[in-house]
């Protein structure tokens, strides 16, 4: 691990609604790296994502987080976002009435190196929509209304790509999708590293959008806990025997805590 | 956006059948008298049976009491408005007078200079008559009058069909506003679209509402003949200041057999005006009225277009916002009479209310026994952008005919935190976010307006979001 993380979770504390959700966090990613958080359903890890984020949902209790050498954890997630960081939604939302072109113009207006003049913006746009077999008809459209969970996944990389953050939380980005629509978030994450040499961390229960990428860690939560980090060859072991002996152990350890 | 299915509550009165009390009313008359009315009428040279008109109007006026059914009117200040009404009265208006954020408003939105004191009611006419005669010069090419309706009073020909309809749509009887309009109306548009005339371009009373009083209780009267059609717009985004607090139009549109008329109307009264505000539309066989409609300004309003759809398929879209602040409490909605076989109607508002302010959305839907075949949609949306702000929805539907297809629908909605949070996370910041969700909710609107009163909304939006957190 690189002693200049680029994003640094130390013993961080979250809870919604009085209800602890993550318990002492710790997580550093460097420059380049990318990270795959790994779990059973309800571990937290969507939480993860959310609270790195800034989402207000959440009561960060105790820890903090750093990020590119600033401590970010009192920060609004639009100033997160003009930092460089980017979460990818699980299940993005839908606004009526607001067509995804005037979306993606508002998020990069005032961003130095990012904001474009109207001509040259379509331009780039209508470029990314094509790298992701994404139909521009779509860009008219009003933001997630109508559109596919698959559409809805490219829009979120094609959001990727237009802000290129130095780090990207991907919740989940592959869930639900079929295989031509795992081919695109593949090659749009592929494209993201290219293009920025950005680091990631991957949220997912699936490790098949993994097979083509470098992986360096992987973390496992569990009930909120990471309770176990390894490189990539934790991936086909996961594989293999599923997230069942990590539950029992924090079961024993839980058990143990309150005996 | 949580979709809850509101309580269809029947009102027992119709919208504008309004109840009885007496108290106070010799107070708020004092001043307004037939002698005034008469002087009115003779300064502007009318013709007798206008006179008598505004004579009748006068005394229904004095007899009928306020409206009680909807928001309060106590604020309003009859004594200015006789003031104001009143020929020969000095009006010492000028532009210190005009409120400071009314000021700020026109800076924001981009008014240019020129019009500013214009719209604040204190300037002289502004210099935007050369854009108007265009305007009327190429509709007169068509066979089409734009004019003023005092104007085409002293035309003969038009006289006598400005006789033959004046307030029999809005009849002086109809309400008190309705009456006391018919007693001091001044200045509004005249427009004659002949049989088979389309016009590609739309008209704009925003040039015309200059006449002394003209703000207050204009006239608009519209006749589209058969087979003709039609885009008028009336007013702009810009607040317009009056010293009278008063605003008691009349617009009567008559819409021939397949003729097509669209009504756009964008109003941002200042925000101590009361806008009672009166608007009928009637359509013959298969003639269409479509309304587009955006309250924004006053502290009080009461607007509710009505269509009176006369002739068989004949037919009314109604297309509405409502925005209510602080301090407004906007009482808007829509009327159609379903008045003949197989005609059909829509409305779709859309309402929002922020920082303690009320809004409701009041609409009628009657279908008379001649209406076989009729089919009606009501659509409201209403969204409430804090906790202290309110939505009421009162639809009224009273079905007298068979084979009728008539629905209703409201929801009522907040803006979603996941939403904010979303749109937050990609770099907007939270006043933008919450702007951004407003504009797209009255986006169905919006995008029926040309391109320019689009813009000059979405501004409105803005400048009406601004401080709207915390």
């Amino acid at each position: 691990m690189s002693t200049n993380p680029l994003l640094s979770i130390n013993n961080l504390t979250a809870s919604v609604d009085e209800k602890t959700i993550l318990h002492g966090i710790d997580l550093n990613v460097a420059p380049g790296e990318t990270h795959v958080l790994m779990g059973p359903n309800g571990a937290g890890k969507s939480t993860m994502g959310h609270v790195i984020m800034g989402d207000p949902v959440y009561t960060v209790n105790e820890g903090s987080i750093t990020f590119d050498g600033a401590d970010i954890t009192e920060l609004t997630p639009d100033k997160r976002s003009r930092a460089g960081l980017f979460l990818s939604f699980q299940a993005p939302v839908e606004i009526p009435g607001v067509p995804l072109s005037s979306f993606l113009r508002a998020q990069i207006a005032g961003r130095p190196g990012l904001e474009m003049r109207g001509k040259e913006f379509r331009r780039r746009v209508k470029e990314l929509a094509a790298e992701l077999s994404m139909d521009t008809a779509y860009l008219n459209r009003e933001l997630g209304v109508g559109f596919s969970g698959g559409e809805k996944k490219k829009v979120e990389m094609l959001q990727l790509l237009l802000l290129q953050p130095k780090l990207a939380v991907l919740d989940e980005t592959d869930s639900g999708l079929d295989v031509d629509a795992l081919g695109v978030v593949s090659r749009g994450m592929d494209a993201y590293r290219k293009a920025t040499d950005g680091s990631l961390i991957i949220i997912t229960h699936n490790t098949r959008i993994l097979e083509h990428l470098e992986v360096d860690r992987v973390h496992v939560m569990v009930d909120g806990r990471i309770v176990r980090e390894d490189d990539a060859s934790l991936i086909p072991w996961i594989d293999a025997n599923g997230f069942d002996s990590f539950e029992r152990e924090a079961a024993a350890a839980a058990a143990g805590e309150t005996r | 956006m949580a979709k809850n299915r509101t309580e269809v509550a029947d009102i027992d009165r119709s919208l504008y059948d309004f109840s009885y009390g007496e108290e106070g009313f010799e107070r708020l008359d004092a001043g307004l008298t037939p002698d005034i009315v008469t002087e009115i009428s003779q300064r502007k040279n009318e013709p007798r049976w206008m006179l008598d008109l505004r004579l009748k109007s006068l005394e229904i006026y004095h007899r009928m009491p306020n409206p009680t059914w909807g928001p309060g009117i106590e604020g309003l200040d009859m004594d200015n408005i006789v003031t104001y009404v009143k020929p020969n009265t000095e009006q010492k208006n000028d532009w210190d007078s005009v409120p400071d954020d009314i000021k700020d408003t026109f800076e924001r939105l981009g008014i240019p200079e020129a019009e500013r004191s214009y719209l604040a009611g204190v300037g002289a006419q502004y210099d935007s008559e050369l854009v108007y005669h265009n305007m009327q010069d190429t509709a007169a090419k068509m066979g089409i009058v734009y004019s003023g309706i005092e104007e085409a009073l002293h035309e003969p020909k038009w006289e006598a069909i400005i006789r033959e309809k004046f307030m029999t749509l809005i009849p002086p009887t109809d309400h008190k506003f309705a009456a006391l309009h018919g007693a001091v109306w001044s200045g509004g548009s005249f427009v004659y679209v002949p049989k088979g005339v389309k016009l590609d371009f739309p008209l704009q009373s925003y040039f015309r509402l200059n006449a002394k009083g003209a703000g207050q209780f204009e006239h608009t009267l519209i006749v589209v003949e058969d087979d003709a059609d039609l885009h008028f717009i009336e007013g702009c985004s810009a607040p317009k200041y009056n010293v009278a607090n008063l605003h008691a139009g009349a617009v009567e549109l008559f819409v021939g057999k397949r003729a097509h008329l669209r009504y756009s109307t964008i109003e941002n009264w200042s925000k101590n005006m009361y806008n009672l505000n009166t608007k009928r539309a009637r359509c013959e066989e298969e003639g269409e009225i479509e309304w587009i409609s955006g309250s924004f300004g006053s502290h009080v309003g009461y607007l509710y277009p009505m269509s009176v759809l006369a002739g068989r398929k004949s037919r009314s879209n109604f297309t509405g916002i409502t925005f209510a602040g602080t301090g407004q409490n906007l009482d808007t909605g829509c009327k159609v009479v379903l008045g003949a076989p197989d005609t059909t109607a829509t409305v779709e508002t859309k309402s929002i209310s922020k920082g303690g302010g009320i809004s409701t959305f009041r609409s009628s839907i009657v279908a008379t026994p001649a209406a076989e075949g009729a089919a009606a949609s009501v659509s409201c949306q209403s969204l409430m952008l804090d906790d202290i702000s309110r939505s009421d929805t009162i639809p009224a539907m009273d079905i007298r005919a068979k084979n009728v297809d008539i629905g209703h629908e409201a929801t009522i909605g907040r803006i979603g935190d996941d939403k904010i949070f979303y749109l937050m996370s990609r770099g907007i910041s939270e006043e933008e976010a919450r702007t951004m969700i407003v504009n797209g909710f009255a986006n169905p609107v919006s995008k029926e307006l040309p391109l320019e009163y689009a813009v000059e909304m979405n501004n409105l939006i803005k400048l009406e979001m601004e401080g709207a957190i915390g």
